[in-house]
């Protein structure tokens, strides 16, 4: 099933490189020699039921979570070098945060430089200029002086993308990004998606949504526990490919999202 | 002109006690020590470590008699013993399924009984109440060098690192992933926090050094909506409660460190009642406005 013809014969390193990879969260198999290769300039999308290793995927490859077996290079490098590379994003599903913090939105996407910056963290003219394209680029500019938790969520969403934005990651890994967001997020999103890929950035995004994968995911993978099916989104996106990733249960993808989404999420 | 000055009462209040060398060494040291606890206080309570805080600062009780037995600088026992408690919480928590809240109630209090039990059974000429409800009326000159020390380490590493303390208060995963090592920020706050409730409780003893490592930051939080403008506002907060209270503790004849921590808590109280956005009053106050 799997089909790497589109990565052979690269010159430049690939954005993610993950081979044979297992995680066990204390003896319990959470994903099983799991291998992805994803050049840059692409969008792939991560699908799979809840459970199925999306979010441990994620943590291997942000190294949150150590593999037992595998490896896993980004842009050519171990991800810890990546990291400090500030080569790659991570945009939770959750941002898990204090949203009555005492920041801004406008500090907030500064994080994203801090990286880049000296152990004191002062901002450049360089960083100020970063921070605030981002913002322009997630149109959240006028709402830079807001305490981040004043904002809604989809909002709030975008404050994250530009914090990525700012970051200049190349690796940008989005956990189910359009969970919960209003329309105009979720056009401005998909917008942006392509926009990174046309910056020749590398993008994965897991999500429910299979309509989404359609619209503009170059390639998917399929997962439960260990990649079912791996390749450009026409060949891989089968009845039979879905049906064995959603155990069983054949999602009628042409359907439409609605009934697609209520499938997965029993 | 002297003499009419005098005669006025603030001024002769502030004044006055200033004669003495021990009311300006005591509201130094009070000072110093209250901006230092209240810029830690807005990690503290940003952070959620209010519980830690209050277990680190009763766990440094056994290092303070150890080192006073010994003869040694009394904040090296009691750092070892802070950091020790902190390290041995997070064993506990690693090897057993019992949660967080209680290893660090059933740690604390193991230190502290042992504290206890040290002070009874050491012959030795330490004053349980000083070190329980804290002198600085009666601060040493040796204990005003150790505490001017600690001080500036403390103040030392919340200004270098004030930004990642902040990202790892409130986003450690966007931290981790862009590479900086949160292990060692947050083993970094934790023995700041014990030299922070080691200065602390020459002020206001060990069992009320938690008011300082999280009133003053509770207070700043309710006034503002900035992180830097929080830190202000808990430093100037902490150092003026402590100065107020030395002041009132002279001239009512009162305990210190509660008179220091009560003024702490009434400007709380106030922020609670008052805050512009965030007080409980704030309908009608705005009305009036």
């Amino acid at each position: 099933m799997m089909n790497d013809s589109f990565t052979d014969g690269q010159a430049f390193p690939l954005g993610i490189e993950a081979s044979g990879l297992c995680v066990d969260y204390n003896g319990t198999v959470a994903l099983y020699d799991a291998s992805l290769k994803l050049k840059s300039g692409a969008i792939c999308g991560l699908v799979g039921m809840n459970g199925a290793g999306k979010s441990t995927f994620f943590k291997a490859l942000m190294g949150f979570v150590r593999p037992s077996r595998g490896n896993i290079r980004i842009n050519g490098v171990a991800v810890h070098k990546a990291q400090r590379d500030q080569a790659v994003a991570y945009v939770p599903q959750n941002e898990g945060i204090d949203c009555s913090f005492p920041v801004s939105v406008w500090d907030v996407v500064m994080m994203g430089r801090y990286g880049s910056m000296n152990i004191l963290r002062i901002p450049r003219e360089s960083d100020r200029q970063a921070v605030w394209h981002a913002l322009e680029r997630v149109e959240l500019l006028e709402l830079r002086a807001r305490p981040i938790g004043a904002l809604s969520g989809g909002q709030r969403k975008r404050a994250f993308l530009a914090r990525a934005i700012a970051q200049r990651a190349s690796v940008l890994l989005l956990d189910e990004p359009f969970s919960g967001v209003d329309v105009r997020t979720e056009k401005l999103m998909s917008e942006l998606f392509i926009q990174f890929k046309n910056e020749d950035r590398t993008i994965l995004i897991s999500t429910h949504d299979l309509s989404h994968v359609r619209d503009f995911c170059d390639l998917v993978v399929l997962i439960n526990k260990t990649v079912l099916a791996y390749g450009e989104t026409s060949k891989i996106f089968t009845k039979e490919n879905l049906s064995m990733t959603f155990g069983g249960m054949p999602p009628d993808v042409l359907s439409g999202p609605e009934s697609s989404a209520d499938l997965i999420n029993e | 002109m002297n003499d009419l000055f005098i005669s006025l009462s603030p001024f002769s209040f502030l004044v006055e006690p200033l004669s003495h060398e021990f009311m300006r060494r005591a509201l130094m040291v009070s000072a110093l020590v209250g901006g230092v606890c209240g810029l830690l206080s807005c990690y503290m309570t940003l952070k959620g470590w209010a519980l830690m805080g209050d277990a680190v600062s009763h766990a440094v009780m056994p290092g303070v008699v150890v080192a006073y037995a010994l003869g040694l600088p009394f904040s090296i026992g009691a750092f070892v013993f802070g950091v020790g408690s902190v390290a041995l919480i997070g064993f506990v928590k690693q090897k057993s399924r019992i949660k967080e809240d209680t290893v660090i109630g059933l740690v604390f209090t193991g230190f502290f009984a042992l504290g206890l039990v040290l002070v009874s059974k050491i012959k030795s000429n330490i004053d349980l109440m000083h070190i329980l409800f804290g002198s600085p009326l009666g601060i040493s000159y040796s204990d005003v060098h150790q505490t001017l020390l600690i001080s500036g380490i403390v103040v030392s590493i919340l200004v270098l690192f004030r930004r990642d303390l902040m990202l790892y208060c409130f986003d450690p995963t966007h931290a981790r992933s862009i590479g900086i090592n949160t292990g060692f920020l947050h083993y970094l706050l934790l023995s700041v926090l014990s030299l922070a409730a080691v200065a602390g409780l020459q002020t206001v003893g060990i069992i009320l050094v938690v008011a300082m490592l999280i009133t003053p930051g509770a207070t700043a939080y309710l006034l503002t909506d900035r992180f830097d403008r929080m830190t202000y506002l808990a430093i100037f907060s902490s150092a003026i409660s402590s100065i107020l209270g030395v002041y009132i503790s002279y001239w009512s004849d009162i305990e210190t460190g509660g008179s220091i921590v009560l003024v702490q808590t009434f400007i709380f109280l106030l922020a609670f009642l008052f805050a512009p956005r965030y007080g409980i009053l704030k309908s009608q106050g705005s009305t009036h406005l």
